[in-house]
């Protein structure tokens, strides 16, 4: 507040460079959500309607048929797509974060040889793109029977997501006081009852951003299920979505493929709504801090 | 991070534990990083060093055949397609500052907008979206009867740009550049958002009182305490450019769209060894190992410049806090 300004104002009177800024952000915010509006009124009205535009409001049936066509889809049907996903995420997800939150809690209280060396290779590992595992990894999971099966693909998510986690758990398990950990160490506890009694309980906050991050990546990912699903019965949600409106090799029904897109963009939207703090805290923590 | 039982550490932590409790923590993430992540990474790298027709150890001929091939770089001409590194680069040198800078000003802006959570949420919603929902959604926006795009140009009488977009090689490349920054730009604004609100106020209250206007305030104390952010920015950033696969894939198709003019690394990698009847693995195994080399590259860089960024912020901030106080105090005694 200016020093200058009378003291008895019960209120600044708001400038003109306020309302600038408040139309400003509002407008690209909006703006910005203009391609999912587009999507989203596509899935909800039927074809004829879109033929000048889903903006075109007149006339205006809204309609939940295209999501009643992707969702029962004969061949590729949305509901298996989801279940699916659901099938690879949900272990994808408890997995690593269980298995790396063990050893980051070893690189954080453990003193050994080549330690930080050892971490940042570790660390190193997340630059490295899909493409550089995806032929020795089909290669083995064909001869190990694992190809086009879940337990495969939940491997692979799981150890991918491990060096992320792992940087993750290992900054926050050092803002930990040792203190804790040392008191129950005398009074006899042993190690894995020290980590699940007391170190993980207090490390729930940073567990929560760590599932909420990974699911949503496990979920998203596409080039991962495309390389190890491939019969049509174990196809995750982003790969039937893909298909689903495709009638033929050129011919695709925008309504249906927006359905299938709005169902598939649903479950992480969700996620999001619900827990944007660990998420917005997990993106946060694993850029920054780090 | 906090470092304050630094004194502690000097003495074993934990003096009775068992060397093979310790290996216990470590077992199931060896084990698993081993035989899915870094096995299969040597696995690669070896197999592009090997001759796809003879089978034998080959040198880096593989890699002098791909950097030779059109299809990665095509400096025929300068018309699209410029082919896959070329478009990886093209991609960066566009859309990094575009995302940058977009997300910086919204950062700004939306510190002092009321409902500026729902506005950074409707941001962010391209960053949650998986990428082939968003490619899609490209798809849609670029189609020439049914895209906000083409119609919004023909609405302004800018006929050029009323056409299908996907349908001819410039606009498709940048249509998708300029949506990958509609996806991307939530990434830096979040970023940056966290970055402001570890600045603090008394700068901007010390600059104020300085009479510093706004412009120099921000060049002078806001961009360079963001320099830390910046650069991670500026790291994922470039990482999520060199690994874009699923984007491509759905907006335009599995050979980058019309005459290939938005092909990129990953999607080449992926024809080589799993889109066709005879898979070419030292190929494919090849140009992962070189996208490989291009993210490691990057990826050290952020590591370096964290370290030297985090000295040069130290002093940067000493300087900054103890210019505006100097002459605070210089003024109010001789005033």
């Amino acid at each position: 507040m200016r020093p200058d300004r009378p003291s008895g104002r019960r209120r600044p009177a708001i400038r003109p460079r306020t309302i600038l800024v408040h139309v400003v952000a509002w407008g690209i915010g909006l703006a910005w959500l203009i391609p999912f509006l587009g999507v989203f009124m596509t899935a909800v009205r039927p074809q004829a309607e879109l033929l000048r535009g889903w903006w075109n409001l007149d006339p205006f049936t809204p309609t939940l048929q295209n999501f009643a066509l992707a969702w029962g889809n004969a061949d590729d049907p949305m509901w298996r797509g989801l279940r699916n996903s659901a099938i690879v995420a949900i272990p994808s997800t408890l997995v690593p974060m269980f298995v790396a939150s063990f050893a980051a809690y070893g690189f954080a209280r453990y003193r050994f040889p080549f330690r930080d060396y050892i971490f940042l290779s570790i660390i190193l590992l997340m630059a490295i793109p899909q493409q550089m595992v995806a032929v020795p990894l089909f290669l083995a999971l064909l001869e190990a029977n694992l190809l086009d099966n879940f337990v495969g693909i939940v491997l692979v998510h799981s150890a991918w997501g491990i060096p992320w986690i792992l940087l993750f758990m290992k900054n926050f398990f050092q803002t930990l006081p040792v203190e804790v950990e040392e008191a129950a160490r005398v009074d006899g506890a042993s190690d894995f009852r020290i980590f699940f009694k007391i170190v993980m309980p207090m490390a729930l906050p940073a567990l929560a951003a760590v599932a909420v991050l990974q699911f949503m990546w496990v979920w998203n990912d596409f080039f991962f299920a495309l390389i190890f699903l491939r019969s049509q019965e174990n196809l995750v949600a982003t790969q039937v979505m893909f298909r689903v409106g495709f009638l033929g090799p050129f011919i695709v029904d925008q309504g249906i493929l927006s359905a299938a897109a709005v169902i598939t963009l649903a479950v992480p939207v969700l996620v999001y709504a619900f827990l944007q703090r660990y998420y917005i805290r997990g993106m946060i923590g694993w850029t920054i801090k780090g | 991070m906090r470092r304050g039982n630094q004194g502690r550490r000097r003495r074993p932590l934990f003096p009775f534990w068992s060397p093979l409790t310790r290996a216990a923590f470590f077992f199931p993430a060896i084990v698993l990083l081993m035989f899915l992540v870094i096995i299969p990474v040597l696995g690669t790298v070896l197999l592009s060093f090997v001759s796809p027709t003879t089978g034998s150890f080959t040198g880096f001929d593989n890699y002098g055949e791909l950097l030779a091939d059109r299809e990665t770089a095509d400096l025929r001409d300068a018309e699209i397609p410029f082919g896959t590194l070329l478009n990886n680069f093209i991609w960066s040198a566009v859309h990094l500052p575009m995302s940058l800078f977009t997300g910086l000003f919204l950062a700004l802006i939306l510190q002092k907008v009321r409902g500026s959570a729902f506005v950074k949420s409707f941001i962010f919603l391209g960053m949650v979206s998986p990428g082939i929902v968003g490619g899609i959604i490209l798809k849609f926006l670029y189609d020439e009867r049914s895209g906000v795009v083409p119609n919004f140009f023909g609405a302004i009488g800018v006929d050029a740009l009323s056409i299908q977009w996907m349908a001819f090689p410039g606009t498709l490349l940048f249509g998708l550049i300029f949506g990958s920054v509609w996806l991307w730009a939530g990434f830096s604004m979040i970023l940056f958002s966290a970055g402001l609100t570890t600045i603090p106020k008394d700068y901007f209250e010390a600059a104020q009182i300085d009479g510093a206007s706004p412009w120099r305030t921000f060049w002078r104390i806001t961009w360079p305490l963001l320099r830390p952010v910046t650069i991670v920015v500026i790291t994922m950033t470039i990482l999520w450019e060199l690994k874009l696969f699923d984007i491509v894939f759905a907006a335009a198709n599995v050979r980058g769209g019309v005459s290939s003019a938005a092909d990129v690394l990953a999607l080449q990698m992926y024809r080589e060894a799993f889109a066709t009847t005879s898979p070419n693995y030292n190929r494919a195994a090849t140009i992962a190992t070189f996208l490989t080399f291009l993210t490691l590259v990057t990826s050290v860089w952020l590591f370096r410049r964290m370290v030297l960024g985090e000295q040069r912020l130290s002093k940067g901030v000493m300087r900054k806090i103890a210019g505006p106080l100097i002459r605070r105090i210089r003024r109010s005694l001789f005033a």
